[in-house]
C-alpha cells in the first residue's frame, strides 16, 4: 500500500497546528473526513483539504510533500508508524512523542522534541533553539527515545534532559545540557559556551575539548573505559554517526559542581 | 545381539540420562582475551556439579572483539542450576567476587529471555552512589567507577528453562594415558560446539558418580561399576582389556546443543581409534526414570 501523502498546495496564510496528522491521529478517519480536519490557528482556522492534495491509503505512514516555518506541532503525540516530511517545519516538531519515527527533510524551528518519551525523530537540516527542553514550567524535557539533528542546533539543547539520547551533527549553541537531570547528549562539531551548566547526571559527549567551560567543571583526566567502544558502536548501528566519536581513554571532566556534579562531560582527546 | 562399533571402537548400545536445568549467559570482555579468559576461569572455578558448588559453569566459546559490544575481547560464560532463586545467586555472588574484581573487565548479557536475571543491577551499589545508569537501544548499562576505571556492567541478563544438563560420554580405555586421550580429543571437539560446556576440570571427570551410597547422607558415591579396581569384586561393566575409565560431562543450552556436543566427541573419540584411545564408549544414565532427556549413543554416531 501506499504511504499516504499530503502535498502541500501553497504557503499557509496562518499558523498551523499539525499535531493531528499523525497515523493515530487520522486513523479510523475517511478521506472526505480528513481533509475536513481542522489545523489552522486563527479565528477562521483552515482545514487539511483547504491546504493539501491527499493520495494514498496506508495511514500507518504518512508523507508531508512540502513544508513551511508555519507547521508547528508537526508529528506531536505521536505514538506509532512514521510520518516523513520533506520541508521546513516550525515549533515543537514531535513535542511529546511516545513512540514511532519522525523524519524531516529541512528545518525546525524551536522546542523540536520537546518532552518527547519515546521513538526517533531525524531532522536533516538545522534546529532552533531548546531541542529536547520543556515548555515554560514543566519540570523536565525529554524523557526518552533518540532525536537526531543532522544540522545545527541552537541555544538550550537538552535542556531538563531526564531519558533518551540527543544527537547533534554540526555544532550547537550556547548551554548545551542545560540543567540535564540525565541522559546523553552527543555533539560533534563546534559546542557553544557554558555546556552542561548547571546539570545534575548524564552524559554530554564531545568530539573535541568544550572551548567555553564553566569552571564548576573539574577535569578527570583519561580513563580507559569501556563505555566510550560501547557508545561508540550503538552510535554507528543505530546511524548516527557514520564513525567512532571517542576512540580509546576519552578526556572526563567532572560537573556541573554547582549542583550534584554527577554529570559528565566525555570528549575526544586527541584528533 | 551385535556388537555396534565404528572404527573399531565399540558403542554401548546405552544412554546418557539429563535432567532439564535453568540456565543464564554472559559475555565478558577485557582489553585483551587473556584477562577476558582469567575472569572468566575465575568466575567459573568450584563449579563443577550442582551437588557441593551450587550451579555448574564454564566458558562457552571465545568472541573476538568485532563480535563484542564494546569492541574488546571476550568470552561467552553459560552457568547452569535447579532453581531460578540457586541462578540468581550464584551470579550476583560470582560476578561480584570475580568479574567486577578482574583488571579491565566489562560485563554483558549474552542470553535473550523475557525472565531476566540481575547483572549490574545488584552490582551497581558498589558504586556508594556515583555509579551511573545508561539506557539506550533497548538496552540497560550499569557504570560503576572503580580503581582502573569503570566497571560497565548491563542490568540484566536473560535466563533460559530449556536448558539441559547432564549429557555425557564414558571413555574406556586400555591404559589412563589412552583414556586421557580420547577424552581431551572429545573436549577439544565439543569446545566448538556453541551452546554447550563441560563444566569439570578441563572438561574431564575421573570420578563419576551413582546416586547414593552406603554411608548416610551420601547423595552421591564412587561409580563401582566403572571403576577398573574392583573389577573383580563388584558387578562390573568393565572387561578385562579395561584399565581406565573417563567421563566428559555437557551442560547445554538446549537439547539440541547437548546433541550436538556428544555427536561431536563421540566422532572425535572414534576418529582416534582403539589403539591410541578409547576401546569403548559408554554413557551415563539411572536406568532412564529421573531424567527427561535420554540421548542415544546409537542415534549420535558419525
Amino acid at each position: 500500500m501506499k504511504a499516504m501523502t499530503f502535498t502541500l498546495l501553497s504557503e499557509p496564510e496562518e499558523r498551523l497546528d499539525l499535531s493531528v496528522l499523525t497515523p493515530t491521529g487520522i486513523s479510523g478517519l475517511s478521506l472526505a473526513q480528513i481533509e475536513s480536519v481542522r489545523v489552522g490557528t486563527s479565528r477562521k482556522p483552515a482545514v487539511v483539504g483547504d491546504l493539501f492534495k491527499l493520495a494514498g491509503k496506508d495511514a500507518e505512514n504518512l508523507i508531508v510533500e512540502g513544508g513551511s516555518a508555519r507547521f508547528d506541532r508537526v508529528g506531536a503525540g505521536m505514538g506509532a508508524g512514521s510520518l516523513r516530511v520533506v520541508g521546513n517545519v516550525g515549533s515543537q516538531a514531535g513535542r511529546k512523542m511516545s513512540g514511532g519515527s519522525l523524519l524531516i527533510e529541512g528545518n525546525a524551528g524551536d522546542h523540536l522534541g520537546s518532552g518527547m518519551a519515546g521513538g526517533r525523530i531525524e531532522l536533516t537540516g538545522n534546529a532552533g533553539d531548546h531541542v529536547a527542553a520543556p515548555l515554560a514550567g514543566e519540570l523536565a524535557g525529554m524523557e526518552g527515545g533518540v532525536l537526531i539533528v543532522r544540522g545545527r542546533a541552537g541555544n538550550y539543547a537538552g535542556d531538563r534532559l531526564r531519558r533518551g539520547t540527543v544527537a547533534i551533527a554540526k555544532g550547537c549553541g550556547d548551554h548545551v545540557g542545560y540543567r540535564m537531570i540525565a541522559g546523553t547528549i552527543v555533539v560533534t562539531g563546534k559546542v557553544g559556551a557554558m555546556p552542561g551548566y548547571l546539570m545534575k547526571r548524564g552524559s554530554l559527549l564531545f568530539d573535541r575539548h568544550p572551548e567555553a567551560l564553566s569552571p564548576t567543571f573539574i577535569p578527570c583526566g583519561r580513563p580507559d573505559i569501556a563505555f566510550s567502544g560501547l557508545f561508540d558502536r550503538y552510535l554507528i548501528a543505530e546511524g548516527i554517526l557514520d564513525r567512532p566519536l571517542f576512540g580509546n581513554r576519552p578526556g572526563k571532566y567532572a560537573g556541573d559542581n554547582s549542583v550534584s556534579g554527577k554529570g559528565e562531560i566525555l570528549y575526544r582527546s586527541a584528533r | 545381539m551385535q556388537e555396534l562399533s565404528r572404527n573399531g571402537v565399540v558403542i554401548d548400545d546405552t544412554f546418557a540420562e539429563a535432567f532439564g536445568m535453568r540456565a543464564t549467559a554472559i559475555l565478558i570482555t577485557a582489553p585483551t582475551l587473556t584477562w577476558a579468559r582469567q575472569a572468566a576461569i575465575t568466575m567459573t572455578g568450584f563449579a563443577t556439579s550442582v551437588i557441593g558448588c551450587g550451579c555448574e559453569a564454564a566458558i562457552d566459546m571465545d568472541l573476538p572483539e568485532t563480535q563484542t559490544p564494546d569492541g574488546r575481547p571476550g568470552c561467552r560464560v553459560m552457568i547452569f542450576a535447579m532453581s531460578t532463586d540457586d541462578l540468581q545467586k550464584q551470579l550476583k555472588t560470582r560476578l561480584g567476587q570475580c568479574v567486577l574484581t578482574s583488571p579491565g573487565s566489562a560485563c554483558f548479557a549474552a542470553l535473550d529471555g523475557t525472565v531476566r536475571l540481575d547483572l549490574g543491577n545488584s552490582l551497581r551499589y558498589f558504586g556508594d552512589g556515583w555509579q551511573i545508569s545508561k539506557k539506550f537501544g533497548d538496552r540497560h548499562y550499569w557504570r560503576v567507577p572503580v580503581m582502573d576505571g569503570e566497571f560497565l556492567c548491563e542490568a540484566t541478563t536473560g535466563l533460559t528453562k530449556n536448558a539441559v544438563g547432564g549429557g555425557n560420554l564414558l571413555f574406556l580405555a586400555a591404559d589412563n594415558a589412552k583414556a586421557l586421550h580420547a577424552a581431551e580429543r572429545a573436549v577439544a571437539a565439543i569446545e566448538k560446539v556453541p551452546g554447550a560446556i563441560m563444566p569439570f576440570p578441563g572438561g574431564i571427570v575421573r570420578s563419576g558418580s551413582k546416586v547414593g551410597g552406603k554411608y548416610k547422607g551420601m547423595m552421591a558415591s564412587t561409580n563401582d561399576a566403572f571403576a577398573p579396581t574392583l573389577r573383580g569384586v563388584v558387578n562390573s561393566s568393565l572387561t578385562a582389556d579395561v584399565n581406565a575409565v573417563l567421563e566428559i560431562v555437557i551442560d547445554g543450552e538446549t537439547s539440541d546443543a547437548v546433541a550436538a556436543a556428544m555427536r561431536a566427541g563421540l566422532k572425535a573419540a572414534i576418529d582416534l581409534g582403539p589403539k591410541r584411545g578409547a576401546l569403548r564408549i559408554s554413557a551415563g544414565n539411572y536406568g532412564g526414570k529421573l531424567g527427561k532427556f535420554h540421548y542415544h549413543l546409537k542415534d549420535l554416531l558419525p
